[in-house]
């Protein structure tokens, strides 16, 4: 092994952008958590939190810069480096849809509960678990768990159009409780778009691990083999 | 795409130590071809076949096919062969004693050219070619080759190498011993060059391989492990020793 302290230069980077996700999933985590319990404290994490997730990504990217600059990397850990620099975005990307959530909640809260048509903990919890796999995928370098990120991506996707259109029926149906169902239906969009996200990070461990560019359900490998 | 270079079981040997076990590549013409990887790999050695410049090591020998522009090297007089198969080296080597001018006439004037209007046109045409042109035109015939930079001499070098009009130019090392300007100089070089003739150029320089390379071969243990559009080299090599080499996880 030659090359050690651009070796270990990586593992930190490794390090910090799984810090980073670390921030970014507890605050998917709590700002769900609120939306179940009606919870201002909690909502209060996620955006006295948002600081943190910020500074992360300016430090990982800051970081990777470096490493492009002042080691010149090649072949995997080129791949590496830009895959951790795409995470990165997306990572604070799902910070923001945290904080999205955690405003519509708060918003929420103001107004009496109501018994809406659209089952968000469901959807959470499916969006949580494509997060999880997504960066489980990323911490083995497993490609065939991230494909199974990019195929759980369609049923969320199919479960944000049913929020769409029963909270829409809804409204028509209940235009005193439309404040609550428009929340609703933000949150449903925040957990879809947390749901891009993740699948935009599974899309990168497999360019990262394989070379291969599978964005928009393209199968190309690098330098077109 | 056009060869310009054909090697087939290209085999090598110093005494009894083969040093080349049967490499096979196809160079394409006006490219640029880089050979990488760690030091006794065979790089130089297979670029040293190119031109039969391997074989004027005593018990040196190379064995199997090298085709340059259809002609076959190993049933084809050396000389003639140095004539289309041009190489420049890692430490310049101007003639000392020999002017700028009379350092790039020398090849032609081997080959039997005397009359002076064809050698001042060719030494003017060779070192345009070689980007020398304007730091010596003034002093052509007063000062020496010696008296040059290193990236001056290397260039000067190149100019004699195109003298003679070679249809490929093989270089080993052409800058690793050059300051990053004169460096940048010969790799902006290499690029012109290309439009012209085929060029192969040992390198151990990788990021040197992929600035002024299309092509690239990567040589293990005297083995070719493999060869491939450059950009394929170093974003997704396909073997993992190439792999290895070019991040550093061995070597």
């Amino acid at each position: 092994m030659t090359r050690i302290r651009f070796h270990q230069e990586l593992d930190d980077l490794r390090h910090r952008i799984l810090a980073m996700a670390g921030m970014a999933e507890q605050a998917i985590d709590l700002s769900v958590q609120a939306y179940s319990q009606r919870d201002a404290a909690l909502c209060q994490r996620v955006l006295n939190n948002e600081n943190a997730i910020n500074r992360a990504e300016r430090e990982v990217d800051e970081f990777a810069i470096d490493l492009l600059a002042m080691q010149q990397p090649m072949a995997i850990d080129l791949r590496f480096i830009l895959a951790v620099l795409k995470i990165n975005a997306d990572l604070e990307r799902v910070g923001d849809q945290a904080v999205n959530i955690a405003q519509r909640v708060l918003n929420m809260i103001e107004f009496p509960a109501s018994e809406l048509p659209v089952d968000i903990p469901a959807m959470a919890t499916k969006v949580r678990a494509m997060v999880r796999d997504a960066l489980r995928s990323f911490i083995e370098g497993d490609t065939e768990l991230a494909r199974h990120v990019l195929e759980a991506d369609d049923e969320i996707d199919r479960m944000n159009h049913e929020a769409f259109s029963s909270l829409s029926r809804y409204m028509g149906e209940h235009p005193d409780r439309a404040v609550q169902a428009l929340d609703a239906l933000s949150v449903a969009r925040n957990l879809e778009r947390v749901a891009d996200h993740a699948t935009n990070i599974a899309e990168d461990v497999i360019f990262w691990v394989r070379g291969a560019d599978v964005r928009h359900g393209a199968g190309q490998t690098m330098a077109g083999n | 795409m056009a060869t310009a270079v054909e090697v087939r079981d290209l085999k090598a040997w110093f005494g009894k130590t083969e040093a080349l076990h049967g490499i096979s590549m196809a160079v394409e013409a006006n490219h640029a071809t880089a050979v990488i990887g760690p030091s006794g790999c065979g790089k130089s050695t297979f670029v040293r076949c190119l031109n039969r410049m391997h074989e004027t090591i005593p018990e040196a020998k190379a064995q199997g096919e090298v085709k340059i522009g259809g002609m076959d090297i190993y049933s084809t007089p050396a000389v003639d062969v140095r004539r289309k198969v041009g190489m420049v080296f890692q430490k310049p080597n101007p003639f000392p004693s020999m002017s700028i001018y009379d350092n790039v006439a020398a090849g032609l004037k081997l080959n039997g050219t005397h009359s002076r209007k064809t050698l001042d046109d060719v030494v003017e045409r060779s070192l345009h070619q070689a980007a020398l042109w304007d730091e010596v035109k003034d002093v052509l015939k007063k000062k020496s080759g010696a008296s040059l930079s290193g990236g001056q001499q290397q260039r000067l070098c190149i100019a004699r190498a195109l003298a003679v009009d070679p249809e490929v130019m093989l270089m080993d090392e052409p800058a690793s011993a050059l300051d990053p300007i004169s460096t940048a100089k010969i790799e902006d070089l290499i690029f012109e060059l290309k439009q012209k003739l085929t060029i192969v150029i040992v390198t151990h320089n990788m990021q040197q391989a992929s600035r002024v390379a299309e092509f690239t071969g990567f040589f293990l243990m005297g083995h070719l492990v493999e060869f491939d559009k450059t950009e394929k080299i170093f974003t997704n090599p396909t073997d993992k020793r190439t792999e290895d080499y070019i991040t550093g996880r061995f070597g």
